[in-house]
């Protein structure tokens, strides 16, 4: 039986709030403590291998160097200047990589904390224990936890069962049940234990622990480029190169034309022509996209994972705890036989006092509700009567009085055994509640059948919107559930999924992923247990729950912390902000050429063709002031893009041309406005100083 | 004719070309039609090859380039040996080695680009066994080129892209030679020469000189000279010249025939790629730059010479008629120029050099945005397939997706090889330029000095690059120096693109297709189509803005003073 027929130890975790808590702390994007170590960080990246990564801020680099020997050579504010500004855009760039990737290592100290050494208490063969240090544990060693210690690696519970305070890691504050066997037996290292005592087998060697894992990627130091990022470089690449002959084939063509042009200012040129916003930029982006799914306690195994979410095409989605609260719950009594509905109400109360499931208690609260029908305790003559998988009832013997509820062939086989009438109206009931979704659960008091309770699985609040956004973005939403079709169908239809897979196999569930990877789709999907590993490996983005097992976390390329299905839906989101992001910012920066040669090129050629005065259409002051606000506003315009780099363009849920038609306008006609008018205030404020 | 009926009549042609001609083709790369199996079958049986087999992309483009060279060796030794063999009424003799290298690579490069006079450089031998042959061959090797990448995108998960041979061969059969048959026996009857007697010496009376008429066999290669987007005339004047193009009628056929492979290739792609509106999307961006710089050059041309309305002529009559053909006026004799620089062609019925500034800006500019308006046969689609790729990958990431084109993701290799064919072209262009404009045996073969002969020189390596033929002309390029630049730029205009597309093909066939959802960057749409034509204008204007502002841009801004 697939364990998502029933209740998943996830549904119990969820629903989490969207936030963040815990160490994985929310700062401001220019926090004092990130922003000072940046500043001398962008010094040190001036390193030439550093630069060499980035072929654009490279070219800017070698470029700063020429104009440098320059202005040694032929010292002028104008040539120095230049060399400064130059000199600015580099470490501007340094400065966004630098405060991007800051941001985590704060997060990564906070939890390098965590993992402070501790000793731990290992099992020897003969069932004494040691103390040795959490650093000499080996894979497969056998440790004791009692209330208070913390979890010295991770590992499985081989016994025990313990309260265990999981904060650290998810920031979640009440505390988890850990217990051996089933799915809920990993435990990680760093957490700590609350209650009871455990035998842990640790499952991961040093340096490979969940945390450390979790500090790599916050501090970016497993960060390798993404295939998009690869794709992005490339071209960016080709841009640079293809500025430099448009460059240099400009000194053959001014002798040409009886001038000659200034080194600094073909420079100047080239470093304004190759897309040094985008250039400057890119690796903040990626890191701050990383950095955002750690915000919302999302930990991406890597940044190809994240990519793929915003490409994912179909998500599955668990029934329970994604679409549904994840408990059904007692929603109406359906009186027969002539039975008031008070009287039902009461039976069904009494059947299910001693109920602890959460139907049950719901069931009570109903009661409680229609008609202020008191708890009752549960007496001495009482009973409880559990429920077992070959009667399929539960119930309360009170004395000789003995009510049930239960299924109803389950429920009409015991009252038949007391030679009781099933009336005729019970059939149809039970079958029209279960026709529109719901569970019904008969009652009977003795040889007498009350009625029926229908119990139904609540959709979340919000939940259709969300798939109505998914589906303007093109993601169809497909929903999981061990229920039966008919049940299925009415869920589906509530939360308004795009289709639905019931009586749902772990075989299933691969099989529908398969057809749906080879229809050419990409495919998202959350799983927490042993038997949902093969298909978070196979899916192409796998989100497995931080409360999950350690298979299920293993094959997964992401791990949510708050265990929280719906996040996948957030994550989706952040893999398509990523890439806006850097779409963007490449066309801006393109666009932004365009003033910069109306700047340049009059200033260039105007001693030799005068009349190219009319192209000077902003009216710069003079050559030596258009190049400079060219090369001014450059720099500048990386600085003003750093918060837009780290936060992302703004993501709203809308066709794919409706979200191109937007940023098209705003960053590729706006790309191609501003500069204008940036350009000729630098202008101005240059003139009106009398600097040129 | 009226120029407006002119351009109607035009658009209706061009309309039906594209429905008909474009599926008729796209029939014959899909091996759907065999009606001439009786022609092609003893090909294959001749070049021992079985036609089922495909070939992979590098088998594909090994096959291309080795036919290529070994069609340039023999262009080449025919020129050599013009003088040994037979159809030599004229005795022309050996053509020099530097201009028979350039020729060689003109013609199979499908640039026709001529640094000689035909009448009086080449035989008839050689007109016709090697340079009509190579019209023939190079136009069907460019539309071969379009249709493996065209399969690229329709195939799934293959890994070949078609047979090299199959598809040069049914190129030539089944597209170029049966409308080259119809349309020369129309140009014959319209007076375009088709002799193999030699030239007639006619004796002028009245000047006491004998003048000798240089005759031979044009209209055959006329036509596939316009099919093929070659270029290439018989006669130095080429589509001047009243033995090439002696009618208003082969005026219209002449620039119909140019457009019409180019612009039904887009209904080819479409068909095959199975969504027509793909290819209406790029013929919409192709109409649009082609409309753009059409309406340039007409305004200024019928506007007149900027330096005759400064010299105190206030009336022009047609607009500026210096160069322009009194058969066929200043409106469709540009039309005819705008066409055949935005196709790759060349052929001129006029003197370019004689184009007011911005008339001269907007036929230079139009080869400078890569030839895609519609460009050449298959050169023009699969050089604006790459800049799709580029436009589709800066799209596409602004909706939040892998960009993906057609059903296949545009990933790094894509990029980088899109990139590539992008931007060979404008750095050929570029560095051959400055290296011209540096020495002095490139300045001093320019007739102009300033920012006109800085033009011609510009032209020349811009045409040259694009595989375009065009020539500028005032720059005497039949010289050692110009002959091997312009054969190297043609080559790498040429080959370093080709290799790259071809490439792009394996990789693209060779993926599966993604499906499309509302998430998807549609690429059928007037949005995507709008991008499309900014990236190839962007491209364009910032590779060769600096450039042109020395060019036309300086002499516009004189309004036409003449620089020494």
């Amino acid at each position: 039986m697939s364990h998502h027929a029933v209740l998943t130890p996830a549904a119990e975790a969820a629903p989490t709030p969207r936030g963040t808590r815990g160490v994985v702390s929310r700062r401001g994007l220019f926090d004092r403590e990130i922003v000072v170590p940046a500043l001398g960080a962008a010094v040190r990246k001036l390193d030439p291998r550093i630069q060499f990564r980035n072929p654009v801020m490279f070219v800017v680099l070698c470029g700063t160097v020429v104009t440098f020997v320059e202005s040694v050579a032929h010292p002028g504010l104008f040539d120095w200047s230049v060399t400064l500004w130059l000199l600015l855009t580099v470490l501007f760039a340094n400065f966004a990589e630098a405060v991007a990737e800051g941001r985590g290592k704060a997060q990564a100290d906070a939890l390098r904390q965590m993992r402070a050494d501790t000793t731990a208490r290992r099992l020897c063969e003969d069932g004494t224990e040691e103390r040795v240090a959490s650093a000499d544990l080996r894979r497969g060693d056998r440790v004791v936890c009692e209330a208070g210690d913390v979890i010295p690696s991770d590992g499985e519970i081989e016994q025990g069962v313990a309260s265990v305070d999981e904060s650290a890691i998810t920031g979640e504050s009440a505390p988890v049940i850990r217990e051996s066997g089933g799915d809920r037996s990993a435990v990680t290292g760093g957490t700590r234990v609350l209650s009871d005592r455990i035998v842990v087998r640790i499952t991961a060697e040093r340096g490979q622990t969940f945390l450390d894992r979790m500090i790599g990627l916050v501090e970016g130091a497993t960060r390798q480029k993404t295939p998009n990022e690869i794709a992005l470089s490339i071209l960016l690449a080709a841009l640079t190169i293809v500025f430099l002959p448009v460059v240099v084939a400009l000194e053959p063509f001014a002798r040409d034309a009886g001038t000659t042009v200034s080194i600094v200012v073909l420079v100047s040129l080239l470093v304004c022509l190759i897309p040094t916003t985008i250039g400057a930029l890119l690796s903040a982006i990626g890191i701050a996209g990383m950095d955002r799914l750690v915000q919302r306690n999302v930990l991406a195994m890597s940044g190809r994972a994240v990519e793929a979410a915003g490409d994912v095409q179909t998500l599955l989605l668990d029934k329970t705890g994604t679409v549904t609260l994840g408990n059904r719950m007692a929603s109406a009594f359906w009186p027969v036989g002539g039975h008031d509905e008070r009287t039902l109400a009461d039976g069904a109360q009494l059947a299910s006092l001693a109920d602890e499931t959460p139907e049950g208690r719901s069931i009570v609260v109903l009661a409680k509700e229609r008609f202020n029908l008191r708890e009752r305790e549960l007496g001495a003559g009482h009973v409880f009567v559990p429920f077992s998988a070959q009667t399929r009832m539960s119930g309360l013997d009170d004395g000789a009085r003995r009510i049930r509820k239960g299924a109803a062939d389950a429920v009409k086989q015991f009252v038949r055994a007391q030679r009781g009438e099933i009336p005729t109206e019970l059939d149809p009931l039970v079958e029209r509640i279960a026709r529109a979704g719901a569970t019904p659960l008969v009652v009977a008091d003795g040889a007498r059948v009350l009625g029926v309770i229908e119990l139904k699985d609540v959709v979340k609040t919000g939940i259709r919107e969300r798939f109505d956004e998914m589906r303007r973005m093109g993601i169809r939403t497909v929903m999981i559930t061990g229920d039966n079709p008919l049940t299925a169908a009415a869920i589906a239809e509530e939360a308004g999924v795009d289709d639905f897979l019931a009586e749902a196999t772990p075989e299933a569930k691969m099989a529908l992923i398969r057809t749906e990877q080879e229809g050419g789709k990409l495919v998202a999907m959350t799983g927490d247990g042993t038997n949902d590993a093969p298909a978070l490996a196979q899916a192409d983005v796998g989100v497995a729950m931080n409360t999950g097992t350690t298979a299920a976390k293993e094959a997964g390329n992401m791990v949510d912390l708050d265990s929280n299905p719906t996040k996948l839906i957030d994550v989706v989101e952040i893999g398509k902000q990523l890439l806006i992001t850097r779409g963007a910012l490449t066309t801006f920066s393109i666009a932004n050429d365009v003033a910069k040669y109306f700047a340049i090129i009059p200033a260039l050629f105007v001693t030799a063709y005068p009349q190219l005065r009319t192209l000077n259409i902003m009216g710069l002051h003079s050559p030596t002031s258009a190049v400079l606000s060219a090369v001014i506003f450059n720099a500048l315009i990386i600085v003003a893009l750093i918060p837009l780099a780290l936060r992302g363009v703004r993501f709203r849920p809308m066709s794919a041309g409706a979200i191109l038609r937007r940023n098209l306008l705003i960053f590729g006609v706006g790309g191609i406005i501003l500069p204008f008018l940036a350009i000729k205030l630098i202008d101005l404020f240059l003139t009106a100083v009398g600097w040129y | 004719m009226p120029y407006a009926l002119f351009l109607l009549a035009m658009l209706v042609v061009l309309a039906l070309c594209w429905r008909f001609l474009g599926a008729y083709m796209a029939a014959v790369y899909e091996g759907r039609t065999a009606w001439l199996a009786f022609l092609e079958r003893p090909v294959y049986r001749l070049l021992r090859l079985d036609p089922e087999v495909e070939q992979s992309w590098q088998r594909y483009a090994g096959a291309l380039v080795a036919y290529s060279a070994v069609a340039i060796a023999v262009v080449y030794g025919m020129q050599r040996l013009q003088g040994h063999l037979f159809l030599d009424p004229q005795h022309l003799g050996a053509v020099s080695p530097a201009l028979a290298f350039n020729t060689a690579v003109s013609f199979v490069t499908n640039t026709n680009w001529q640094n000689y006079a035909g009448e009086t450089t080449m035989s008839y031998l050689t007109q016709m066994g090697a340079l009509a042959v190579q019209n023939f061959a190079s136009a069907s090797v460019g539309i071969a080129v379009a249709v493996a990448l065209i399969r690229g995108f329709a195939r799934r998960s293959s890994p070949t892209i078609g047979n090299f041979w199959v598809d040069l061969v049914r190129g030539v059969l089944y597209i170029l030679l049966p409308i080259s048959l119809v349309a020369a026996v129309v140009f014959v009857g319209q007076g375009a020469l088709q002799t193999f007697a030699g030239p007639v010496s006619v004796h002028d009376a009245l000047n006491g000189v004998t003048q000798v008429i240089p005759r031979g066999p044009v209209a055959s290669q006329e036509v596939i000279k316009q099919l093929g987007t070659n270029g290439g005339g018989f006669f130095n004047a080429n589509g001047a010249d009243p033995f090439e193009n002696p009618t208003g009628l082969t005026n219209f056929l002449s620039a119909a025939l140019i457009l019409s492979i180019p612009v039904s290739l887009t209904y080819t792609f479409g068909k095959m790629v199975g969504n027509l509106r793909e290819g209406v999307a790029i013929l919409a961006v192709m109409a649009v730059l082609f409309g753009g710089w059409l309406a340039i050059a007409n305004t200024a041309e019928l506007g007149g010479n900027p330096a005759v309305a400064a010299a105190g002529i206030a009336h022009q009559g047609g607009g500026n008629m210096e160069g322009k053909e009194v058969r066929f006026g200043v409106a469709q004799s540009t039309f005819y120029d705008v066409a055949s620089t935005q196709t790759s062609t060349g052929s001129v019925d006029g003197a370019n050099d004689s184009y007011t500034p911005m008339g001269g800006f907007a036929l230079l500019t139009g080869m400078m945005l890569g030839e895609v308006s519609p460009g050449g046969v298959g050169s023009g689609l699969y050089t604006i397939l790459l800049f799709a790729i580029v436009a589709v990958f800066i799209g596409g990431l602004m909706v939040g997706r892998t960009p993906e084109y057609l059903g296949k993701k545009i990933q790094a290799r894509e990029v980088k090889l899109a990139a590539l064919g992008v931007l060979v072209m404008p750095i050929t262009v570029l560095v051959l330029s400055a290296i011209a404009v540096s020495l002095p045996a490139g300045r001093s073969a320019a007739l102009n000095g300033g920012p006109h002969g800085f033009s011609e020189i510009l032209y020349a390596f811009t045409s040259q690059a694009n595989n375009n033929g065009s020539a500028f002309a005032g720059l005497s390029g039949n010289t050692p120096f110009y002959n091997i630049l312009g054969g190297l730029a043609m080559l790498l205009g040429r080959f370093a693109i080709i290799v790259p597309t071809l490439a792009l093909a394996g990789t693209l066939a060779a993926k599966p297709a993604v499906a499309a959802s509302s998430g998807t960057f549609r690429t059928d749409t007037p949005l995507y189509a709008g991008l499309l034509l900014g990236v190839i204008l962007i491209v364009g204007a910032l590779t060769f803005f600096p450039a042109v502002s020395l060019g036309p841009i300086v002499e516009q801004l004189s309004h036409g003073r003449f620089f020494s």
